[in-house]
């Protein structure tokens, strides 16, 4: 029967598609914007500012104090039990912390740490979006490694910013085998009279440490 | 083979079903607050994009592209899909897919399922399958939870619970949750919802989802949301079952850079809404250990045999021509009867029930084109409700109004029967006319005079004028 329901389907869109398509197969025509023109320090404003228009939390530092920058937030936010995703490079750490590793631990710790600490494949400043791209050992989690926690650090250096979305997906296609997770700012709900309330289920606060 | 669209088939007359909603002066300040508001976002954040046209252009050559070689494409995501250790699904219609999606849960011996919002769920009336089956389904999207607990009915694509406001959602939380203390500001009643779901996603085995897109080159599959509800249900559970329309494929994963700048500034007025999800088949260590999609038909092939209604297959559901009609912002939802309400329902219902049923809905709209402007995948709603009402018109045959029609169009198609007519006409008005006007007529012309009156036949009509005039008498 299914077999029987497979063919039946294929053969109804075929004898539609003979009847009823009219006029030559032209082209999709592709001239929207590709690529930005933006210079670097523009494009970065652009998406700090859209960033924080999701409420998402910005700082911005240079690659030699990335470690001492995620130890500051960490100490100004209070976060002690705090999670490291699988291949996210010891040497941004702070000393002085203790991180567990994203091998080491279940849904229930998720569910209960602090918060949890990933790169990304790529970030988009006119949406204000990160890319995490889910393959093993990238640093940047699987899928419910940022989903249960109610904080989610995510690094973003400066050479993974793009402008535009077509140039981000340029980047992503060869990876398409592995899960992706694009984020805007943190989950957000409109569905009781258009009122923007911050985190349904995902987490409910993003902290980007923009990397220059 | 039996097509279902929702209870459309049993809903009564859009004209008549929109009569009590037009005097429930809550539902219409709900339904105008929150569609003023989406509007209003929308045309800033689609003003921002100096390529909307192009972009628009680009998404309406995609789909039509897609649906020239829908066969193949389908087939195309079918390996890839299967390639990554997917497993697909073909389904005529609403029962075929919801038996599927049944059997599939029992193979796993699940009794709950949770779910995300998936319009084509509603379409096949999956929810009342399943309990039929004794599997319980959970809404995890917040809009379709207070559909769901309220017993209610979506109203809107993207806003299904958009004609509830707060202090009615609490009532319903309230009850169906056992919080008496629940206080109605949208945070506490969001909290409400996020412990009383957190507990479910982690424990539920089986999850259902529908599919924004469906990518033809990778067997990919997308889901776009707000809540991170969707993320969790693609996630958490052991099982995931998609159940997507035929039209939801695109030939392409570069695709995507066209479709996901459309669809959230159109939908929310968001740059971009805060999750997107793509993935391929199955992987080990992240996410379900199953991974199956049904390709639903249910009508859409016979959609795609007329030549002028097919662009109705592009739609991406972005709720966009809800939020501008001027009807639907009067009446809501509820009165086209249907899963699809709006411009787009108003076209879509009535083609997939292959116009037995719902032919009211064509009429519900003052072709006025605001749909059209709106559609970020350009279709033209205002053409296709025309070439519609032809349609209905052409299968009821014979009525007194189309034989009236007849007689009319032969009689303004000739110059002497137009005089003849008039000329009888104007001998047999005496017993309506006072003072020279018409003020109410007697049967089908009744309804003609209810709202205007009419000016008397004139004893002489202007072409007579104009030859009495040349003649020089």
């Amino acid at each position: 029967m299914a077999a029987e329901a497979k063919q039946q389907i294929l053969a109804r869109i075929r004898e539609a598609n003979e009847r009823a398509v009219r006029g030559k197969e032209t082209p999709v025509p592709r001239d929207y914007v590709h690529s930005g023109g933006l210079d670097a320090a523009s494009r970065e404003e652009l998406f700090i500012e859209r960033l924080r228009e999701y409420d998402a939390s910005v700082t911005v530092c240079a690659s030699a104090g990335l470690a001492s920058t995620i130890g500051v937030l960490l100490q100004d936010r209070g976060w002690k039990h705090v999670i490291m995703a699988a291949g996210f490079p010891a040497a941004a750490l702070p000393f002085g912390f203790e991180f567990r590793q994203e091998a080491e631990v279940e849904n229930s710790d998720l569910d209960a740490c602090d918060a949890v600490i990933t790169g990304c494949e790529v970030a988009i400043a006119v949406t204000g979006s990160i890319v995490l791209r889910h393959g093993v050992g990238l640093g940047q989690g699987t899928r419910r490694f940022t989903l249960l926690p109610d904080r989610h650090l995510c690094v973003v250096r400066a050479e993974q910013l793009v402008e535009t979305v077509p140039e981000a997906f340029a980047l992503l296609e060869p990876f398409t085998n592995d899960p992706l997770t694009t984020i805007s700012g943190p989950s957000a709900t409109a569905d009781i009279e258009m009122t923007r309330i911050r985190g349904v289920h995902g987490p409910r606060f993003l902290e980007v440490v923009l990397v220059r | 083979m039996t097509v279902r669209v929702g209870d459309a088939a049993q809903a009564p007359p859009f004209q008549r079903a929109a009569l009590p909603l037009l005097e429930d002066s809550q539902l219409r300040k709900n339904v105008r607050h929150a569609t003023g508001v989406i509007q209003r976002k929308r045309a800033l954040v689609a003003g921002e994009l100096s390529d909307w046209q192009q972009l628009r252009a680009a998404a309406s050559a995609i789909k039509q592209q897609t649906l020239r070689h829908l066969d193949e494409y389908l087939l195309r995501f079918e390996a890839a899909c299967v390639a990554a250790g997917g497993q697909v699904h073909w389904a005529r219609d609403a029962d075929e897919a919801n038996a599927i999606v049944l059997a599939l849960i029992r193979s796993q011996n699940a009794s709950e399922v949770v779910k995300i919002k998936t319009m084509t769920s509603d379409e096949t009336g999956l929810n009342r399958a399943l309990e039929a089956g004794g599997v319980h389904p959970y809404e995890t999207d917040l809009a379709e939870l207070i559909v769901q607990m309220g017993e209610d009915r979506p109203s809107h694509i993207v806003v299904p619970a958009l004609h509830k406001n707060r202090s009615q959602v609490r009532e319903i939380f309230r009850e169906k949750m056992g919080l008496p203390g629940l206080g109605d500001r949208p945070e506490d009643l969001t909290a409400a919802a996020r412990s009383y779901l957190r507990e479910k996603f982690l424990r539920v085995p089986v999850a259902v989802c529908g599919a924004n897109f469906l990518l033809a080159d990778t067997g990919g599959v997308c889901i776009v949301e707000s809540e991170g509800n969707g993320r969790m249900c693609l996630t958490l559970p052991k099982t995931l079952i998609a159940i997507a329309g035929i039209e939801k494929v695109i030939p392409s994963f570069r695709d995507l850079e066209v479709f996901l700048q459309l669809l959230p500034r159109s939908a929310t007025g968001e740059r971009m809404n805060p999750y997107n999800s793509i993935w391929t088949g199955v992987r080990e260590g992240d996410g379900p250990h199953q991974f199956h999609v049904v390709l639903l038909d249910n009508g859409r092939s016979g959609i795609l045999a007329d030549a002028e209604a097919r662009q109705t297959l592009h739609c991406i559901r972005c709720g966009a021509c809800l939020n501008a009609c001027p009807v639907y912002r009067q009446t809501g939802g509820h009165a086209y009867g249907s899963t699809y309400a709006g411009p787009i329902g108003a076209i879509l219902t009535p083609q997939l029930q292959q116009m037995r049923h719902s032919q009211s809905l064509p009429y519900a709209s003052s072709l006025c084109g605001a749909c059209y402007e709106v559609c970020p995948v350009k279709i033209n709603i205002p053409e296709v409700l025309i070439h519609l009402r032809g349609r209905v018109v052409e299968q009821s045959g014979l009525s007194a109004e189309a034989i009236g029609m007849k007689a009319m169009a032969a009689v303004f198609s000739s110059a002497r029967r137009l005089e003849a007519a008039q000329r009888l006409a104007q001998r047999g008005q005496w017993p309506w006319v006072t003072d020279g006007w018409i003020r109410s007529l007697p049967g089908m012309f009744a309804g003609w005079t209810a709202v205007r009156d009419l000016r008397a036949i004139p004893r002489q009509s202007f072409r007579q004028w104009w030859r009495e005039r040349q003649h020089g008498r």
